[in-house]
């Protein structure tokens, strides 16, 4: 279509408003054919819905609403447009868009309760068909009639549907290697391995200081297994209270705990001083997911949050040059608990 | 429409509407349908809308969703970042998570439309929510449309795990530390844990690259399609057998509905309803900052945050997680059940379990198997009503243990303090009012009754005055002619 027939078709559609406009007699209801109106002959049948009275106001309104909802449209294009994108004020798109579709809403707001003819309407709430269950029910047992075995046929089915759906379901199984647990025990440490930071530099024994705390990895493995990253922190070593067990785990009271919380599996990212030095007088490593905090002191024991196993423990030894080496694997499985897996296997 | 054809057609307007209708109507024969469907009626009560917020919510989730996904990038593979946020240039990330920085920051229009996206998913929950609690305390969902509950409870579950999906996605600090939670509740189920959490990781966790393409799948397709069709189902079976109403006048009883059809009068206001809800929703988006991902930073399983809090929607989760105290179900050497048990998959499912059952549980108590199509009033149920904000309550206290660590910066109240007054707090106060919803609901019945007394008393009054004395005749009765 070419713009002129849009001009003209607007002409002609103005031209009939003004025509009927004029010829608009009190009363009248628009959308109802004059023949039918409330009082008019008695042959004519009645409107399915009722004529309301009309509110040229209300239409003023819906129009300048939708004027509105326009402008806002179509700023949204120039604000789109006009900005780089690193100027782009996100609120002027977001002003643009909401204000548009807020103006259409309103707009509509303004048809349901101004514009449109209402009616208060009454119906039978629909009911269950008793007749009808019957019928289903008969339909589908005289269907049977030439059928001996049901029972013998209906299991068939059903046991082949299970197989079938068994066999559906089976590769399903290579999503992950299910039946082997065994990648959840695993981690990248052992013995002589050695302690790395998150850049891949050796950790020497003799940085390591008091009072804070630092991440080590295993060198050579990925930092992202959960079972390669251990909180190290150094302790007064006449503090300690290690299990005995672990004698020559901590030297010069350096101390290395998996840095997975055996809660859930988040980071045990704190440290936190003494909160009440009489009951607690040290330092302790804190979850801040469910704040599950355990003792460095006794071998990462669990003394306040929900975890319900310590954190595990690395043995750790100094070699000859100084660096931080594992001199073993952990005390326990790391990361989160799952069934029957308490303790790490010998 | 009547039967005279050629008269009727003859006083129609023409206004161009004949033809479309002609046309559907020969190729599908649904005028009958269109008839029927357009004089459907809707009871008029604001709180009906509720679940119509939702929808709206969920329409504007997959429009901009989609936008979202014709930038988003699945995949775990770390590289160095380039991009235009400087405090972050030369940091390791995922490609997820610099897809998303990129859609937020450097493609117009895009930071919009995940804003959006984030408060339509709270939104969406919200609306539930509220919708849950209007047609349970009404007692709608009880027969015939105890199958329109149980779907409707079924999305709820599923709106959790979509959301909770797609803010794990972004993977930045926050939906790291999330997705490890979640694999430590799922690890922690009984004799599956471990199995089921290999299978969809695909390795211990942060699992394998494949992993995000999995979350993925399940957040654009798997569950939008899930939600899709039980809303279709729910919105069918609502057709089916129509909205509950209350009692607003003496002609709605329990077989006679009263209300507006669906056009004219229900099409704008509902479609006012849908462009207000996405309107708002994107005033949100432009001017209010949700999950500001790049303040977070990457994630790698070995970093973590103080003070993160989940969208509101699992913040129950989290207060439940943080209340349970310390303990492993253990055998010897061997867990039985890990603690994370407790309250991330057993206290979700009780809930939702309870919420599912309840109108069987109700029905066992009250034995009542009649059809209901009026929407009680709370007070006329005290039992249940009682039930309900007892059982809400509950959820609402620990989800408000959730945010503890938040209260302690705001109000100095210290975690310890609160971690004990709620682990007691979540039993005594449901309990307390329980007690005191009953009372106060059977009291106001009381009330009720005692009015209906005295109206059933002017009434009569009323009828003596057609006698010739009009000495007794009440105020407010209506002279009749
Ligand atoms: S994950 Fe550490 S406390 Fe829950």
């Amino acid at each position: 279509m070419r713009p002129w027939h849009w001009v003209l078709g607007l002409l002609a559609l103005v031209a009939r408003r003004l025509r009927r406009r004029g010829g608009e007699t009190p009363g009248t209801a628009p959308g109802v054919p004059a023949g039918s109106e409330r009082g008019g002959d008695g042959d004519t049948p009645e409107p399915i819905v009722p004529a309301g009275s009309p509110e040229r106001g209300a239409e003023n309104v819906v129009l300048g609403l939708l004027g509105l909802a326009c402008v806002f449209a179509i700023g949204f294009v120039v604000v789109y447009a006009a900005f780089d994108v690193a100027a782009l004020p996100n609120e002027l798109l977001g002003i643009c868009l909401g204000g548009s579709l807020v103006c259409i809403g309103a707009a509509l707001a303004v048809v349901a309760k101004r514009l449109v003819v209402t009616e208060e309407l009454e119906e039978e709430y629909p009911q269950a068909n008793p007749e009808q269950q019957r019928e289903v029910l008969e339909i589908v047992h005289e269907s049977g009639s030439r059928i001996t075995r049901k029972r013998l046929l209906v299991g068939a089915g059903l046991a082949t549907g299970g197989a079938l759906s068994a066999a559906a379901l089976t590769p399903t199984l290579s999503l992950g290697p299910i039946w082997d647990t065994g990648p959840l025990d695993q981690t990248p440490w052992g013995r002589g391995v050695r302690v790395v930071d998150e850049s891949g530099r050796p950790m020497a024994a003799a940085d390591i200081r008091q009072r804070t705390f630092y991440t080590g990895f295993p060198e050579g493995a990925s930092t992202e297994l959960i079972g390669a990253p251990v909180v190290i922190i150094r302790v007064d070593p006449a503090k300690l209270e290690l299990p005995a067990n672990r004698h020559g785990w901590a030297p010069g009271g350096i101390l290395a705990f998996s840095k997975i919380c055996t809660h859930a599996g988040c980071a045990v990212a704190l440290y936190r001083k003494p909160l009440f030095p009489v009951l607690e007088p040290n330092n302790a490593l804190v979850c801040p997911c469910h704040y599950s905090t355990f003792d460095p002191y006794t071998g990462g024991t669990v003394i306040y949050g929900p975890a319900g196993r310590p954190l595990p423990q690395l043995p750790l030894m100094v070699d000859d040059a100084g660096a931080l080496r594992a001199a073993g694997n952990f005390s326990g499985r790391v990361g989160p608990a799952w069934w029957a897996a308490r303790e790490r296997p010998t | 429409m009547g039967g005279a054809g050629a008269a009727d057609v003859s006083r129609q307007r023409h206004d161009g509407l004949e033809d479309p209708v002609r046309f559907i109507d020969e190729r599908a024969s649904a005028a009958p349908l269109m008839r029927k469907a357009m004089r459907y009626l809707f009871p008029d009560h604001w709180s009906f809308l509720l679940g119509e917020i939702a929808l709206y919510a969920f329409i504007v989730l997959v429009v901009t969703g989609v936008y979202l996904a014709l930038f988003y990038v699945p995949s775990t593979a770390q590289s160095v970042y380039n991009g235009t946020y400087a405090p972050l240039r030369g940091t390791m990330m995922s490609d997820a998570y610099k897809s998303v920085l990129q859609l937020s920051l450097e493609h117009k229009a895009g930071l919009l439309l995940r804003q959006t996206h984030h408060w339509a998913a709270d939104l969406f929950l919200v609306a539930i929510v509220m919708h849950l609690m209007r047609v349970f305390f009404t007692g709608a969902f009880r027969r015939p449309r105890e199958l329109t509950w149980i779907i409707g409870v079924t999305m709820l579950g599923a709106a959790l795990l979509e959301g909770f999906l797609g803010y794990s996605l972004v993977d930045d600090l926050l939906s790291g530390m999330g997705i490890a939670i979640a694999y430590g509740v799922g690890l922690s189920l009984p004799i599956i844990g471990g199995p089921l959490m290999l299978a969809i990781f695909g390795a211990p966790f942060p699992g394998k690259p494949e992993f995000f393409g999995r979350m993925y799948i399940a957040h654009v397709f798997l569950l939008p399609a899930v939600l899709a069709a039980l809303i279709g189902a729910h919105l069918a079976l609502i057709a089916a057998r129509h909205h509950t109403q209350f009692r607003e006048s003496k002609r709605t009883t329990n077989t006679r509905m009263v209300g507006a059809p669906l056009f004219p009068a229900q099409v704008p206001r509902s479609m006012g309803l849908m462009f207000l809800v996405a309107g708002i929703l994107f005033l949100f988006g432009g001017l209010v900052q949700i999950n500001p991902i790049w303040q977070w930073g990457p994630f790698h399983p070995y970093l973590g945050e103080n003070g993160a809090q989940p969208d509101w929607y699992l913040g129950w989760l989290i207060g439940a997680l943080r209340l349970t105290p310390s303990f492993d179900v253990t055998v010897g050497h061997y867990t039985l059940i890990p603690n994370p048990f407790w309250g991330g998959a057993l206290f979700p499912l009780i809930v939702l379990g309870v919420l599912a059952g309840w109108p069987f549980i109700e029905r066992r108590f009250s034995g009542d198997r009649a059809v209901h199509n009026i929407a009680e009033r709370p007070r006329d149920a005290p039992n249940r009503t009682a039930f309900g904000v007892a059982f809400l309550t509950w959820v609402f206290l620990i989800f408000a243990f959730g945010a503890a660590d938040r209260i302690f910066v705001l109000a100095g109240l210290s975690y310890d303090t609160q971690l004990y007054i709620f682990r007691i707090g979540i039993w005594v106060v449901p309990l307390a009012l329980f007690v005191l919803v009953r009372r106060v609901c059977r009291q106001l019945q009381a009330a009720d009754a005692v009015q209906a007394i005295q109206e059933q008393a002017e009434e009569e009054a009323e009828q003596e005055t057609q006698r010739p004395q009009p000495v007794l005749r009440s105020t407010r009765s209506e002279p009749t002619a």
